[in-house]
């Protein structure tokens, strides 16, 4: 149990972003907005990226967070936001899913 | 995002503060809501709503579909007083949620063996708050029945406003304890938010039973912050 009061600032993703975007870095912040069923993370969790594959935080406790990276790197690149949905239900679009069983939607955008 | 929105969250979270932040999922602007801050509605309602539960989600509303991302600080607790009521009340609100921190300048209650695993200060309440200072999202409960350590605390806790304040003691205690609270210069409205006797009425006995009492009125008034003032709770 993480039992912290404070922020801690080597791990906490939008503390991460920022400094990245201090170094001048392009960043993009994916967020969790939706989830249904048994899904790994609570909304609101946050997978942050960098122009060159790096990432800290999760947004599935690492099911989908492959496809969240390549598509962050689209996202970077065009400064397009894209929503994108993950689950065990739904293989048209996605190669990836969830083993628990859950589905969810990861909001992605550029810092800037 | 915005990185003048993303700077602002972040000041706001280091410094303890909550904070909403409302990004439009449609053309993907943002900004930060502060608790207090006025915003009309139903996005309004439901913006209010995150700051109370800490859940995030993604609302409708005017037409449009908003992520409410909901930064709350962790709750903590303070305890003044090193006691019985103290050992059970830290593994118990810890497992609650609610990190504990205890403060007792009598260094023969304020032993590692009587608290294991909790952060404890044989100190006094002046010089730990000073360094370590109390807010909104601190709830304090002073149990000492010693004016010299609880006092100062729980005057510190009512001008920080914690969201709890509770104070043990009988009811002829307590009319002396306020009597000396107002001369250190508490307000009547603020003397009006002290718990006491502390706890809620569960006919607590023991001291892990009034440890319950006490956990249960913090939660109590963590999870119905805001509300006092429209009367939506009794």
């Amino acid at each position: 149990m993480d039992e912290s009061i404070y922020l801690d600032e080597t791990r906490d993703p939008l503390i991460i972003a920022e400094g990245w975007m201090k170094d001048g870095k392009d960043v993009a912040i994916a967020t969790v907005v939706e989830t249904w069923g048994s899904a790994p993370r609570p909304v609101g969790s946050h997978l942050v990226i960098d122009a060159e594959g790096n990432f800290h935080g999760s947004v599935s406790g690492g099911c989908v967070e492959g496809a969240v990276v390549t598509e962050a790197m689209d996202v970077i690149g065009s400064g397009k936001a894209r929503m994108l949905e993950f689950g065990v239900a739904d293989e048209t679009a996605w190669q990836v899913g969830l083993s628990c069983g859950g589905r969810i939607k990861v909001y992605v955008e550029r810092l800037g | 995002m915005d990185p003048y929105v993303l700077r602002t969250l972040n000041e706001e979270r280091r410094a303890r503060r909550a904070a909403v932040l409302v990004t439009d999922l449609g053309d993907g602007r943002d900004r930060i809501v502060r608790e207090g801050d006025a915003v009309a509605g139903d996005l309004g309602a439901a913006i209010a709503s995150a700051f109370r539960t800490g859940n995030s989600r993604s609302v409708e509303a005017e037409g449009r579909t908003f992520f409410l991302n909901a930064h709350l600080p962790r709750p903590r607790l303070v305890v003044i007083g090193a006691v019985h009521i103290s050992q059970a009340l830290a593994p118990m609100a810890r497992i609650a949620g609610y990190p504990v921190e205890i403060i007792d300048p009598r260094t023969a209650f304020a032993t590692p063996e009587r608290f294991p695993d909790v952060a404890l200060h044989a100190e006094w309440p002046q010089d730990v708050l000073t360094r370590a200072p109390l807010d909104s999202y601190t709830a304090l409960a002073a149990v000492t029945h010693d004016p010299k350590i609880d006092d100062f605390a729980l005057k510190a806790a009512l001008d920080a406003k914690c969201f709890y304040v509770g104070a043990l003691g009988s009811r002829k205690t307590h009319a002396k304890r306020v009597e000396r609270l107002l001369a250190l210069g508490a307000g009547a409205d603020q003397i009006g938010r002290i718990h006491a006797p502390i706890g809620l009425d569960i006919g607590a006995a023991s001291p892990a039973e009034i440890a319950v009492a006490v956990l249960a009125q913090t939660i109590h008034a963590f999870r119905s912050r805001g509300l006092e003032a429209k009367g939506a709770v009794a």
